[in-house]
Order: C-alpha cells, then sequence, then structure tokens
C-alpha cells in the first residue's frame, strides 16, 4: 500500500494524485450509500427468480404483498416515533389488541364493522396518547414506557376470553356462545385482490400500505409538522427554543404509532377472520427491521417514509425467497437480523464517514 | 516564598485546529490557594482535564515536586496526589451507593482491594475517613438522600483520602450557600496547613477574596496575568480575563424611539435585589457580568423559560409574561441562545432548513411548506450577512463557527420583532464573522428593542449604546457607551460597588 503510494507519487503531483484519488474513493462511497440497498434489493429478486422455483408467479407476489403490508403500516408507525427521536415497543401488542377487540366487537358483541373499525382505531390513537403522556408528562425513557405497554396489552388481550381465541361459535367464560359472526364488508380488507395486470394480484391490505405510505411521507416531507419533528429528533432543545411545542408533536408522533398499529392489527383480523391469540408475535421486530433498515436506503441516514417501505418489501421479499428454497423456518430470524446488522453498519459506519471526511 | 509544588511549562494543547492552550506557563506553590479565573474558552477546563490525567498534552512539560507528571489516566493522577473536584457534583458522587462506598470507591476500583467486598471492613474504614475529615454522616446512608453541600463534601472527602498534594476544584461553590460555603472554606484552609496545593476555579468574587493566595487569570489559552501579595488586585484580575482590546469599532449612539420594554422590579431570584429597566427602539444594551451574576436567568425570564420570582415585565405598554418560548416569540421577543451547539444548531438539518425553523408556520399555507418562500428568505440573509456557503442546501456542520452563528442570528433576523435578545452572539466565532455580526446588529436594531448578553467587555463595548453590568442577580451599574473609563466597569463586575442587599429584601 504504501510502496503504491511512493510509486503514484514520483509520477505525478503528489498533492494532486491525492486529492483526486479521494474524490474519486468519495463518489464510490457516495454511490453505495445511495443506491447500495436498492441494488441489493433488485439482486435479490433476480437471484431468487433464477434460483427459487416459482418465486416469480403471481401467488408468490401476493403472498409476499400480503406480508409486507401488515409489517410495512406497523413499521411507518415507527418511523413516525424515530423521527422526533422516540422509540415504540408496544406497536405489536397495539396491533394484537386491535386484532382481539375487532373480533370481540363483531363475534362477541355482536357489532358492525364500522362500530367495531371505529372502536379499534380510538383504542389505538388512546393507548399512543398515554404512551406519549408516560413519555412527556412522567419522563418514563421511551423504550421503557412502550415496552411496560406492551407487556401490558399482551395481558390485557387475553382477559375477555379467558386466554382463548376469538372465533365464532366458541364459549365464553360465563358458558354462553358466541353466535356472532365477523361482517363480510369487513373481511373484504383482508382477503379481498384487484386485479392488476395479473387476475387478484393486489390485496386490500398493500392498497392501504400504500396510501398510508404516501400519506406518511407527505406529512413528514412536505409539511412544518413533519419539519418540526424532525428538528425534534436531530437537537431537542434547539426546537424548543425555536419556539416548537415538542411535548405536543411528541405524543402525536405515538398516536400515528398508535392508530397505524391499530390499522394493521384490524387488516390481520381481517385476513385470518378470527382474533388469533397466538398470531403476531413477530409483528413487532419485523416491523422494527424494516424501519430501521430504511435509514439505509437512498443513504438518508434517517428515519424516513420512503426507505421504511422498502425495508418492508425487502424483509418480505427476503422472507418469501427463502420460504421457496426451502430454507427451514427457524433460519428466517436469523437472516432478517443478519440483514438488520448490514444495514444499520451501512447507515452508521458509512454514512459518518462521509460526513467526516468533509 | 513556600516550596514550589507543580510547574507547567510552555505547555501545548490543540483540538484539531483550535489551539486551546498556547504555550502555557504556570506555577503552584505548596500550602496555597491559587484561583484560575478564564472566560469560557479559555482554556481553563482543558488545562485541569491535563493535570487530572483525562487529556494529554501535546507539548511542553509538567512537574510535580520537580519530578516530570505526566499521568496517561484519572486514577494515574490520583496515585500521583493529583486529585480533582468536578464542577458538576452528580459526576463526583454516585447517589444510589451509600455514603461508605462514595468514599471507598476509588479504593474499590483498585486491583489491590481483592474480589470480596467486606462490608464490615467498608464501613469501618470509611468511617475513619469522615472521622478525620470531621464529617458528620451516617455512612449507611444513600448519598440520595443528601443534599448538594454534602455531596460536594463526600466528594472532596474522598479526594482528601488520598492524602494529595495538588487539590483541584472547579466551581466548588456553585451550588452552595453561604454556610455551606464557609464550611468547605474551613476544609480547604486545614489543607493548605498541611502543605497541600489548591487550585481554585471560581468567578465568585467573594469566594475568591475569601479563601485566594494568588489569582492567575487566563485568556485565550495563555496566563494573561497573575497576581499576589497581600492586596490583591481583583480588578486588575478580571481585567486580564476579560481583556479590552479596544477596537476601532465607532458607536455612534442613535436617539432611542419610544419605550419597548419595561422592566418593573424584576426579582430574578429569591433574595436577590430587584431589576427596573426601561428599554427603547433603536437602542442596543448590552448585559455583562460574570458567570452566575444573573445573566442567563434575565434571558430566561424575559423569553418564558423559567418565570422571575416576583415583580412585572411591559412590553409596548401590556403586561408581559411568557410562559414559554412558544409564547414568546408569539408576543414578538425572540432569543439567539448561546452554546449553539447544544441550543441552536439542528446537526441533521442544512443551511436552509436551519435558518428557517422558528417562522416555518409563515413560510407555509395549510401546513405545507413553500419551498420558494424558503429559499427566497434564506438567500436574501445569506446575502444580507454575507454568509460564506456553497449554497442554501450545504450541510450545516460543513460551515465554520462564525457562518454557523449567522445563521443562527439570521433565524431570528428574518422576522421582524419587538424585541431581540442575543445571547452571547460572539461565541466561537472568529474576528471578521464578529464584526459582520455586530453590524448587521446595529442596522437592523431600528424598530426593537435588542439586549445582548455577553460576558467579554470588548464585546459589550464594541456593540452597545448602553451597557448594563449585572452581579449577584441584580443590576450593580449602567453606563452609556461614550468615554466609559473601562476600571469603572471593572469595577462593577467584580461587585464591590453595589451595596449588599438589605435584610428585608432578602427576607422577601
Amino acid at each position: 500500500m504504501s510502496l503504491d503510494q511512493t510509486e503514484t507519487g514520483r509520477q505525478q503531483d503528489p498533492g494532486d494524485s491525492g486529492v483526486a484519488r479521494a474524490q474519486r474513493s468519495n463518489r464510490i462511497l457516495d454511490l453505495a450509500i445511495r443506491y447500495g440497498f436498492l441494488t441489493l434489493l433488485v439482486g435479490l429478486v433476480i437471484f431468487f427468480s433464477v434460483f427459487a422455483n416459482g418465486f416469480a408467479g403471481p401467488r408468490s407476489a401476493v403472498f409476499v404483498f400480503q406480508s409486507v403490508a401488515i409489517t410495512g403500516i406497523l413499521a411507518l408507525g415507527v418511523t413516525c416515533t424515530l423521527v422526533v427521536g422516540g422509540f415504540d415497543l408496544s406497536i405489536g401488542s397495539v396491533a394484537t389488541s386491535a386484532m382481539m377487540l375487532s373480533a370481540y366487537m363483531m363475534v362477541v358483541l355482536g357489532q358492525s364493522a364500522v362500530v367495531s373499525i371505529i372502536a379499534c382505531l380510538a383504542m389505538g390513537a388512546f393507548i399512543g396518547l398515554i404512551n406519549g403522556l408516560l413519555i412527556v408528562k412522567t419522563r418514563v425513557p421511551d423504550l421503557l414506557a412502550t415496552l411496560g405497554m406492551m407487556f401490558l396489552l399482551v395481558g390485557l388481550q387475553r382477559i375477555p376470553t379467558e386466554g382463548r381465541s376469538i372465533a365464532t361459535g366458541m364459549t365464553m367464560p360465563d358458558g354462553s356462545t358466541a353466535d356472532g359472526t365477523f361482517s363480510p364488508l369487513f373481511l373484504q380488507l383482508g382477503r379481498h385482490r384487484f386485479d392488476f395486470f395479473l387476475e387478484k394480484l393486489l390485496p386490500v391490505p398493500v392498497l392501504f400500505l400504500i396510501g398510508i405510505a404516501i400519506l406518511v411521507w407527505v406529512f413528514l416531507e412536505l409539511t412544518r409538522h413533519g419539519r418540526l419533528m424532525y428538528a425534534i429528533g436531530s437537537n431537542e432543545r434547539a426546537a424548543s427554543l425555536a419556539g416548537t411545542n415538542v411535548n405536543r408533536y411528541k405524543i402525536l408522533a405515538y398516536v400515528i404509532s398508535g392508530v397505524l398499529a391499530s390499522i394493521a392489527g384490524m387488516l390481520l383480523s381481517a385476513r385470518l377472520g378470527r382474533g388469533d391469540i397466538a398470531s403476531g408475535t413477530n409483528l413487532l421486530l419485523d416491523a422494527v427491521a424494516a424501519s430501521l433498515i430504511g435509514f439505509a436506503v437512498l443513504g438518508a441516514a434517517k428515519p424516513n417514509a420512503f426507505g421504511t417501505a422498502i425495508g418492508a418489501l425487502f424483509v418480505g421479499i427476503l422472507l418469501q425467497g427463502l420460504t421457496m428454497m426451502n430454507a427451514p423456518y427457524y433460519t428466517q430470524d436469523f437472516v432478517k437480523g443478519a440483514v438488520l446488522v448490514i444495514a444499520l453498519v451501512f447507515t452508521f459506519s458509512l454514512s459518518a464517514r462521509r460526513t467526516g471526511s468533509h | 516564598m513556600p516550596a514550589l509544588l507543580c510547574r507547567l511549562q510552555a505547555v501545548e494543547k490543540s483540538f484539531g485546529a483550535n489551539r486551546v492552550l498556547k504555550r502555557l506557563n504556570l506555577d503552584l506553590p505548596a500550602g496555597e490557594v491559587t484561583v484560575l479565573m478564564g472566560a469560557n474558552g479559555a482554556g481553563k477546563s482543558t488545562l485541569v482535564k491535563i493535570l487530572s490525567g483525562v487529556h494529554g498534552l501535546d507539548a511542553g512539560s509538567v512537574e510535580l515536586e520537580g519530578r516530570p507528571y505526566q499521568p496517561a489516566t484519572p486514577s494515574e493522577a490520583i496515585r500521583a496526589g493529583v486529585v480533582t473536584v468536578h464542577q458538576s457534583i452528580n459526576d463526583g458522587v454516585i447517589p444510589d451507593l451509600d455514603v461508605a462506598s462514595n468514599l471507598m470507591i476509588d479504593r474499590l476500583a483498585e486491583k489491590s482491594y481483592g474480589f470480596r467486598l467486606n462490608r464490615t471492613r467498608l464501613f469501618a474504614e470509611a468511617q475513619a475517613i469522615a472521622d478525620r475529615m470531621g464529617l458528620a454522616l451516617n455512612v449507611r446512608q444513600p448519598v440520595r438522600e443528601l443534599g448538594v453541600a454534602d455531596r460536594q463534601l463526600i466528594a472532596i472527602a474522598r479526594a482528601m483520602a488520598h492524602q494529595p498534594k495538588l487539590l483541584i476544584l472547579d466551581e466548588p461553590t456553585s451550588s452552595l450557600s453561604a454556610a455551606e460555603a464557609e464550611r468547605l472554606f474551613g476544609f480547604i484552609e486545614q489543607f493548605t496547613a498541611l502543605g497541600v496545593a489548591v487550585l481554585y476555579i471560581s468567578h465568585r468574587m467573594s469566594d475568591i477574596r475569601r479563601i485566594g493566595d494568588r489569582i492567575v487569570s487566563m485568556r485565550d489559552g495563555e496566563v494573561s496575568g497573575l497576581f499576589e501579595g497581600e492586596d490583591l488586585d481583583y480588578e486588575g484580575a478580571v481585567q486580564a480575563m476579560l481583556g479590552h482590546r479596544m477596537t476601532d469599532v465607532d458607536i455612534r449612539i442613535p436617539d432611542p424611539n419610544r419605550c419597548v420594554v419595561e422592566i418593573d422590579a424584576l426579582r430574578l431570584k429569591a433574595g436577590s435585589r430587584p431589576i427596573s429597566l426601561d428599554l427603547r427602539e433603536n437602542e442596543i444594551v448590552a448585559v455583562t457580568g460574570l458567570l452566575g451574576s444573573g445573566k442567563t436567568a434575565l434571558a430566561q425570564a424575559l423569553f418564558g423559560m423559567k418565570p422571575a420570582q416576583s415583580g412585572g415585565v411591559r412590553l409596548d405598554g401590556r403586561p408581559y409574561a411568557p410562559t414559554s418560548p412558544q409564547q414568546a416569540i408569539a408576543s414578538g421577543v425572540f432569543m439567539s441562545p448561546k452554546d449553539r451547539a447544544s441550543n441552536a444548531v439542528v446537526p441533521q438539518f442544512n443551511l436552509l432548513r436551519n435558518m428557517t425553523l422558528p417562522f416555518l408556520e409563515r413560510y407555509s399555507r395549510f401546513s405545507f411548506v413553500s419551498r420558494k418562500a424558503e429559499k427566497a428568505t434564506a438567500n436574501a440573509m445569506i446575502e444580507a450577512l454575507a454568509i460564506v456557503c456553497r449554497s442554501d442546501a450545504d450541510e450545516i456542520g460543513t460551515l465554520s463557527g462564525g457562518n454557523q452563528q449567522k445563521v443562527m442570528l439570521a433565524r431570528w433576523l428574518a422576522q421582524d420583532c419587538r424585541l431581540l435578545l442575543l445571547d452571547e452572539p460572539f461565541q466561537g466565532v472568529d474576528i471578521r464573522s464578529r464584526r459582520d455580526i455586530g453590524r448587521k446588529i446595529r442596522e437592523t436594531a431600528a424598530n426593537r428593542a435588542t439586549l445582548v448578553f455577553v460576558s467579554e467587555l470588548d464585546e459589550a463595548l464594541e456593540i452597545a449604546d448602553r451597557i448594563i453590568v449585572m452581579s449577584e442577580h441584580a443590576v450593580s451599574a449602567e453606563f452609556r457607551n461614550e468615554n466609559v473609563d473601562i476600571n469603572e466597569i471593572l469595577t462593577a463586575v467584580t461587585g464591590r460597588a453595589p451595596a449588599a442587599p438589605s435584610p428585608s429584601t432578602q427576607a422577601a
């Protein structure tokens, strides 16, 4: 290495070549940071299309879309809390609570789809509000407050049915039978698929994901509220001294997170057609992974809606591909973890070096 | 002259391009209290960190009792007999542990202590230290139940258990009451009697008069003055610390217009004397004073960060009592805070976004930020303040300190206000930017009242029409910036001139 340097130094003006080389390597690093993850995503799709039988087909696409939709919506909520420098660990349990609540409302209480949806949204907003108040007013650290909320909800959602899953015809704790049914309209939310080039390709939840992703992106990037939230996440004190109501925006972030989690939970419930006590265990980790992978997309090095959506897609494609290549289910978490670690290295080490080199 | 304990010769220390200590020479005699004074950024804390083994030095030498002394770690420094009690007490004690563990924590960290924690032995040894120091404390009590003064004494007692040769106290009385401080001085006298050299960093003139044997003033990384002998020249020391490179800025005092802010009997702290002050349009008033003189408290009260104890403020004739910066800004009171890195700069934002942060609402329609409006404002301000940058999209961190400060100022100059508060606007700014900033502040002052908080005298002389000196959370003197006698200002800064608070105000 040193030999190489002395040689070029002899041939040319040493300062010049050094600058040129540094600039070139900087440009390459820039490109790697910017497009590295998108390239990896495309490469992954090509790889699986070639090597995994049936990956390139519509059935597999539907699977990917379905799994991406729910984690993606959750991840967009996490993204909003990451933007204000917080973190929401309760999203997974908010989603499962919304799933159980929607099932309980319809199956046990015999309510309509609309009432159930409103109840779930209200619950999500309320939990987000409590999270926000715990963090802002009582000064409980965000990770601990939302961790506490997570435990609380995991327990709470089991109390009304004494730990049983909710389905039509189930026996209630008092011995009666729940004879309500899921409203067909509600089930359509999770199951209906629209034609898109191919017949029945796009499930409704994907449209929800796309719509929510666009809304969150617009909110964070184009409105002053989003700008102020980023300011809070970057330097809370400076934002506050510039006249920002820091507490209100922090609470807002958790409310958004809670509402999005409850939407994800309802979509899950509509897809399954029952309040399944056992499902949704992986929701939190998948969503967190997606939003953290989003940091690396386009070299943003910050939480952002577009990156989060791509991150969710990345995880979804990876898992579907591995499944179709007959990788055992228990390797999935390992692969997800590895991808997350690589994405974090991308974000923090490489972009830190880039800003340091200026 | 007593024996020399510690000698620093031509000590150099730089952080990046920033030369913090410049060939610093300093002698510390045994058995004497050497007071170290210096404004923010003079290099005091770097000096302390070199002595206490946190930083190494780039060049020069330090001798302790005639032998070379270069501690690589804080624990090496302690073993060599140099003990430091840091300013922030909570860095010095561990609140969740009991008094005994706190007193013994250095011993516990040593390998020779062994693996097993013998509580009986721990308590006995801690009790011995406490007795020796005259600490009337239950060694089994958790430190979190104790007050600030006791915590400080524990940190000092632990330091003393090492039988130090050099004791460094960094602003030790900043959170102590008068009685508690007196207790501390008693301790210090015990140690000097034993031949310990004390390096005492403080700006409280009362402390310095009470305990100091000699004063060293620091400025820009150098010793700018050394004062010893029977009658210490306090004004000289402060002057050496603050300096007054008389600058060629020519202040022509304009006729002030109507009154904007009336401060009426504002009491910043329980027991402090009330402040009454009128601020007028087209007038720039500089507030100066030592650290802890109440400058920050006044700024905070006016910007709604921390309410005053009593009294009132009127803004354009209407009562004004903001409870948050948000309210202050809405009423037309803007503040550019000191220490921009922690209070003002948003590191993830570029220049433009940093500049438009406070008034996004005015650049938005239906909450959507208008890039055009933002860009127009930012580029106008870049030009007006001669900000050196490639474009308004530059990352804020790539700008020089002076240009960053200009951006922070531009934030507030971009919109009209009634009262502009500038807290240390020249902090970490090169001389050229300082001139630019000063000129801009004066140019734009016509339709507002301006209050500039500065600790350096020449900055006040450079910018203000009127200079107000604060000490002990009250106004101690007021000068019109016209043929002022620097020595008069210095006397006011050191706080000899004003009468002590009367008993009746103290009771209130």
